[in-house]
C-alpha cells in the first residue's frame, strides 16, 4: 500500500494542475479542485507519516543507468519537510485566490498550472531517496517556478527571470552536478544512507580531506536555492512576482528545498562524523556568519517591504546552514526546527506584506504609516511574525532559536554565538521600526481602505496560530527528527 | 536474402535515388524514398539484431574475398549507428512533403529527394564498409549529394554556402587520401582490419604518426572540429529546413563515427595516445569549440545558425569523449552521438515548422510565437532544454558520462569546462525562451493561414518525445552504445 502512495504527494500536484489549466473557464469545479488539491495531498503526505515503519526500502521508479536510479525513499527530515510544505500549501492557495482575484492579475490559470506544478516537484526533492533524484526535482522546481517570476511579463520581470534561471541553473549545472558526479566516482553510489554515503562507503585511508573539503564547498554553493552569499541576489530579484508566489515558493518551497538538500547531503551523504574537524566547515561557517550580517544590514535599509523580507530570508537561510554545520546530533534538531520555524513565521509575513498591498496598494513601508488602525489582523499578524523571527517566546522562532543557541553553546562555537546575538539585534533594528509605523504614526489613520477578502484573513489568521501551536508541541517535530541516525 | 543484408542497406538508398531522379513526380517521389528509407531502417534492426544472435557480419562485395575485395563489416557499433541514421532520415522524409513544396521550386522537389537518397547511401556506406579508399568514395559521394542539397536552399546565400562547404569537403577528402596513401605504402594494404593487424608489428616511426595526422585533419573537417567548422553554420543556415535536419543528425555523426573508427578499430588505442600532443590536441580543441561555438551562438541572430553553432559545440562534447578515450568517456561520446541527432532533429524540424507558418529566420521575430503557435513553442522549449542538460532529458545521459569519464582521468579542468559550457548553452537557450514565451509582440508576428500539416506536427512531437524518454529509459541509447564500446572499441575487455 504505502509504496504506491509514496508516489501521491508528487502525483496529486500534477493532476491538480492539469485538471485546473484544463477546467479553468468553470467557476465551480476550478475553485474546488484547488482546494482538494491540497487537501488530499495533505491527507497522504499524514498517512505516509503514520505509517512510516512500514516502508522499509526505497521504491525505485526507474533505473536510468549502470545503478543510478530515480527512486523514492523517506526519512524522518523528508518527513517534516513533506508535512510543511503541503500544510503551507494549503493554506497558500485559499490565501492566493483571495489576493489574485482582489488585485484583477492576469493569466489566472496558468498562474496555478505552475503553482501545483512547484508544489509537485518541491514534493519530489522532499521523497527523494538518492542524489540523483533530488537534483532532477531541485532542477524542475527552478524550471517550473520561472514562469511564475516573470508572470507580470513586464520588462523588469523578464530581467528578474534571467537572473533567476541563470543563477539558479548556472550554479547547479557548474557545481552541484560535478559535485554528484564525484560522490558517485568516489563512492560508486548516491543512496542517502544513515551515518553519510561516503563516512560508511570509504575506508579511512581512503578519505582525503582536501577532495571531501572541495566537495563540501561545491555542495553548499552548487545549492544555490539556499542562497549563501555570493548566489543570493535571485532572491530580491524574485520578488518581482505576485505576492503569493514570494510567500510560498521564495520563502518556503524553493528556498528550503535549497536548504533542506544541503542538510541531506550533510546528514546522509557526507555523514556529520566525517566533516568533524576539517577546515572548510570554519570557513562555511563564516561565510555564511557574513550573509546573515550582511543581508541583516542591507535589509535595514530597504524601504520596500517585500525586498526587506527578501533579504531577511537569505539571512535566515544561512541560519539554517549553520546550525547543521555545527554538527552534533542536536544541530540536525535544531537546523530543521529553524527550517519549519523560518517557514511558518516568513509565510505570516509576506501574506501581510501581500494584504496591506491588496487593501491599500502600498508597496513601500514609509507609505505604511498608521495602517494598523484600519488593518489591525493583519498588522498583528505581521508583528506576530516578525517576533518569532526576533526569537520571543510563545512563538515557534523562540523554540528553533533555543536549540541552534543550546546546540553551539554545547560544542563552544562562540563564532556562531555572536552572529546569532548581533544578527537578533539587526532583525529587532529592522522590523521594530516597521511596527512603530503600523500602530503609532497616525498619518493614514482615517482613510478608508478596501475591504480584504475572507479567505485572505483566513490564511493569515491560521499561520499566526500555527506558529503558537509548534511553540507549543515542538515535540511535533522534534520526536520525529530525534531518529535520524 | 538474408545473407546479402549488409549490401541492401547501402544500396537500397543509391539506387532508389536513380529511379527517383527518372520519375520526377514529386508525390510518388516522395512515396519511394519514404518507403526505401523505412526498408533500410527495417533492414538495419534486422542486421543488428542478427548480430547479436551471429556475431560480425563480414561481407566480401562482388564475391571478391578481403583483403584483396572490398568488405563490409558490420559490428555492433556501426550497426548501432546505421539503425539510428536510417531511422533519422527516415522520420525526416516523413515529415518532409509538405516542408519541401512550402520552401522549394516544384521543379527541385524531385532532385532533392533523389540527392537525400543519395546521401543516406553514401552516409551508411561509410559506415559499413571495412575498406580505407571504399570509404573515401562514399565520403565523396555523400559530400557531393550534401553540397546539392544545400544549394537548394530559397536564400540565395545558399549557393556561396555550398560553394564554401564544397571547397573545404574537397579539402578534407583530399588530405585523408593522402593519409590513406601513407597507410598503404606503410602496410600494403587498403582493409582496414588488415591494416589493423599490419600495424601493431610496424615500428612505430614518423610517417604513420603523419598518417594519422592526415587522416584526422582531413575528417576533422567533415565532422566541423573547431576551428575547422566553418562551413558548418552558413550550411545549415540556408539549406532547406528539412536538409538542415537530416545534415546535423546524420552527416556530421558519420564523420565522426569514421574518426572513432581510425583512432580505436585501426591504429589502435596504444599507437594514438601514446602520443601525447594528440590527445592534448584533441582535448583542447574539443574544449575550444565547447567554449568558442557557444560564445558566439550567445551574439547570434540569425536562428538557424544559433543552433549550428550549437551544433558545433556540441561536437565539441563528442570528441572530448574521444580524448578522454575511457570506458566512460567513450559512452559520453556514442551515446551524445545518438542524443544530439535526436535533439538537433527536433530543433530544426521544429523550426521547419515555424518557417512553414511564419518565414522568419531571425531570433528576435520569434516574439510573440508561444501565443500564436504554442504547442511548437512548447516542443522547442522541450527540445532546447535537454541541449543544456536539464536532468530528465537526453542531453544530462550524455553529460554525466563524459564528467565521470574525465573524473576517471582526473582531469577537474575538463569537469568545470563542461560545467561552463552548459552555462552557456543555458544562456542562448534561455534567450530564445524568453523571446517565445515572455515578449510581447511589437507588431504581431504574421501567421499565415495555412494549417499545418498533421505529419510535421506528429514527427515533430515524436522526437521531442524522445529527448525526454530516452533521458529517463536509456536501455536503448546508452545501454547499446555500452555494448557497442565494450565489445567494439575496448575489444571485450
Amino acid at each position: 500500500m504505502i509504496e504506491y502512495l509514496i508516489y501521491f504527494p508528487i502525483l496529486i500536484p500534477l493532476l491538480t494542475a492539469i485538471t485546473i489549466k484544463s477546467l479553468w473557464p468553470i467557476e465551480i469545479t476550478r475553485k474546488l479542485i484547488l482546494y482538494i488539491g491540497p487537501i488530499l495531498t495533505l491527507a497522504c503526505s499524514i498517512y505516509i507519516y503514520d505509517r512510516f515503519d512500514e516502508l522499509n526500502s526505497n521504491v525505485d521508479i526507474i533505473n536510468i543507468f549502470d545503478n543510478i536510479t530515480i527512486s523514492l525513499g523517506i526519512e524522518p527530515i523528508s518527513m517534516v519537510f513533506l508535512i510543511m510544505v503541503n500544510t503551507l500549501w494549503l493554506v497558500a492557495t485559499a490565501y492566493s485566490l483571495g489576493y489574485m482575484i482582489s488585485n484583477n492579475e492576469k493569466r489566472l490559470g496558468n498562474f496555478f498550472l505552475f503553482f501545483s506544478i512547484s508544489i509537485s516537484c518541491a514534493n519530489g526533492a522532499a521523497l527523494s531517496s538518492n542524489l540523483i533524484t533530488l537534483f532532477i526535482f531541485y532542477e524542475l522546481l527552478t524550471i517550473s517556478t520561472y514562469p511564475l517570476v516573470t508572470h507580470k511579463g513586464d520588462e523588469q520581470s523578464k530581467a528578474s527571470g534571467r537572473k533567476y534561471l541563470l543563477i539558479l541553473l548556472g550554479t547547479s549545472l557548474c557545481f552541484f552536478l560535478p559535485a554528484i558526479g564525484y560522490v558517485y566516482y568516489l563512492s560508486g553510489g548516491l543512496e542517502f544512507v544513515d551515518q553519510g554515503l561516503l563516512f560508511t562507503n570509504l575506508l579511512p585511508d581512503q578519505i582525503n580531506h582536501f577532495e571531501i573539503s572541495i566537495l563540501l564547498i561545491l555542495f553548499v554553493f552548487g545549492i544555490a536555492k539556499a542562497a549563501v552569499m555570493p548566489f543570493h541576489s535571485w532572491l530580491p530579484a524574485a520578488m518581482v512576482a505576485p505576492t503569493p508566489v514570494s510567500a510560498l515558493l521564495h520563502a518556503v518551497a524553493v528556498v528550503k528545498v535549497g536548504v533542506f538538500s544541503i542538510i541531506k547531503i550533510l546528514v546522509y551523504t557526507f555523514g556529520v562524523e566525517l566533516l568533524h574537524g576539517l577546515n572548510t566547515v570554519d570557513l562555511l561557517v563564516y561565510v555564511c556568519g557574513f550573509t546573515i550580517i550582511a543581508t541583516s544590514i542591507i535589509a535595514l535599509k530597504q524601504d520596500n517591504l517585500k525586498r526587506l523580507l527578501a533579504y531577511s530570508t537569505i539571512s535566515q537561510l544561512s541560519y539554517v546552514i549553520i546550525a547543521i554545520l555545527i554538527l552534533t546530533p542536536s544541530a540536525i534538531i535544531a537546523a530543521t526546527m529553524h527550517l519549519i520555524a523560518h517557514a511558518v513565521s516568513k509565510i505570516t509575513l509576506f501574506f501581510a506584506a501581500g494584504a496591506i498591498y491588496t487593501s491599500t496598494g502600498f508597496t513601500k513601508i514609509s507609505e505604511m504609516n498608521g495602517i494598523g488602525k484600519n488593518l489591525k489582523v493583519v498588522t498583528i499578524a505581521f508583528t506576530l511574525g516578525a517576533m518569532s523571527l526576533i526569537g520571543l517566546p510563545i512563538l515557534v522562532g523562540f523554540t528553533s532559536k533555543w536549540y541552534i543557541v543550546q546546540s553551539a553553546a554545547s560544542e563552544s562555537q562562540w563564532i556562531i554565538l555572536s552572529v546569532i546575538t548581533i544578527s537578533t539585534l539587526l532583525n529587532i533594528g529592522y522590523f521594530t521600526p516597521i511596527i512603530y509605523k503600523f500602530f503609532f504614526n497616525n498619518s493614514n489613520a482615517n482613510k478608508k481602505f478596501k475591504d480584504l477578502p475572507l479567505t485572505i484573513n483566513f490564511a493569515i489568521l491560521s499561520c499566526c496560530i500555527l506558529m503558537v501551536i509548534l511553540f507549543l508541541y515542538p515535540t511535533l517535530i522534534i520526536e520525529v527528527i530525534k531518529n535520524v541516525q | 536474402m538474408i545473407e546479402h543484408i549488409a549490401a541492401i542497406v547501402v544500396m537500397l538508398p543509391i539506387i532508389s535515388s536513380v529511379f527517383v531522379m527518372l520519375i520526377r513526380n514529386n508525390s510518388i517521389n516522395w512515396l519511394i524514398s519514404t518507403t526505401a528509407s523505412l526498408i533500410t531502417s527495417i533492414a538495419s534492426i534486422m542486421m543488428y539484431l542478427q548480430i547479436s544472435k551471429n556475431g560480425n557480419i563480414s561481407y566480401a562485395m562482388g564475391g571478391w574475398e578481403p583483403p584483396v575485395g572490398i568488405e563490409y563489416r558490420i559490428d555492433e557499433f556501426n550497426a548501432l549507428f546505421i539503425i539510428l541514421i536510417s531511422i533519422a532520415s527516415f522520420l525526416i522524409l516523413l515529415y518532409a512533403r509538405h516542408s519541401l513544396n512550402s520552401e522549394l521550386k516544384e521543379n527541385k522537389i524531385s532532385t532533392f529527394y533523389s540527392m537525400y537518397l543519395l546521401c543516406l547511401g553514401g552516409l551508411i556506406g561509410i559506415l559499413s564498409t571495412g575498406d580505407a579508399f571504399n570509404a573515401f568514395v562514399f565520403l565523396e559521394i555523400s559530400s557531393l549529394a550534401t553540397y546539392i542539397l544545400i544549394s537548394m536552399g530559397s536564400d540565395r546565400r545558399a549557393l556561396l554556402s555550398a560553394y564554401q562547404y564544397l571547397i573545404m569537403g574537397t579539402i578534407g577528402a583530399t588530405l585523408y587520401v593522402i593519409g590513406v596513401g601513407l597507410i598503404f605504402v606503410l602496410t600494403g594494404s587498403l582493409n582496414l582490419h588488415d591494416i589493423s593487424i599490419r600495424i601493431q608489428e610496424l615500428e612505430l616511426y614518423r610517417p604513420l604518426y603523419a598518417s594519422l595526422a592526415f587522416i584526422t585533419v582531413g575528417i576533422a573537417l567533415k565532422v566541423a572540429l573547431f576551428p575547422l567548422h566553418a562551413w558548418l553554420p552558413n550550411a545549415y543556415a540556408y539549406a532547406p529546413s528539412v536538409g538542415t535536419a537530416f545534415l546535423s543528425s546524420t552527416a556530421t555523426k558519420v564523420a565522426i563515427y569514421l574518426l572513432i573508427k581510425y583512432l580505436f578499430l585501426v591504429y589502435g588505442y596504444d599507437v594514438v595516445y601514446s602520443n601525447k600532443i594528440f590527445v592534448f590536441v584533441i582535448i583542447g580543441l574539443s574544449i575550444l569549440a565547447m567554449f568558442g561555438a557557444s560564445l558566439i551562438a550567445i551574439f547570434q541572430s540569425n536562428l538557424k545558425k544559433l543552433f549550428a553553432y550549437s551544433s558545433v559545440a556540441q561536437i565539441g562534447y563528442i570528441t572530448l569523449g574521444i580524448g578522454l578515450a575511457n570506458y566512460n568517456g567513450l559512452i559520453g561520446s556514442t551515446v551524445h552521438i545518438i542524443n544530439h541527432s535526436i535533439i538537433k532533429a527536433a530543433i530544426f524540424l521544429a523550426i521547419g515548422c515555424i518557417v512553414f507558418k511564419t518565414k522568419i529566420s531571425d531570433t528576435h521575430e520569434l516574439t510573440g510565437l508561444g501565443k500564436k503557435m504554442p504547442v511548437i513553442a512548447i516542443l522547442l522549449t522541450i527540445s532546447s532544454l535537454s541541449l543544456i542538460g536539464i536532468p530528465g532529458t537526453v542531453g544530462f545521459i550524455s553529460k554525466w558520462y563524459l564528467i565521470i569519464g574525465a573524473l576517471e582521468q582526473g582531469w577537474w579542468l575538463v569537469v568545470l569546462s563542461l560545467a561552463i559550457s552548459s552555462l552557456l548553452a543555458l544562456i542562448y537557450v534561455g534567450r530564445i525562451i524568453e523571446l517565445m514565451w515572455f515578449h510581447q509582440p511589437e507588431d504581431a508576428l504574421i501567421v499565415n493561414s495555412k494549417s499545418l500539416p498533421v505529419e510535421m506536427l506528429a514527427i515533430t512531437f515524436i522526437l521531442t518525445l524522445a529527448t525526454v524518454y530516452f533521458g529517463i529509459d536509456t536501455r536503448l541509447t546508452a545501454g547499446l552504445a555500452e555494448i557497442a564500446v565494450q565489445n567494439v572499441l575496448l575489444g571485450g575487455q
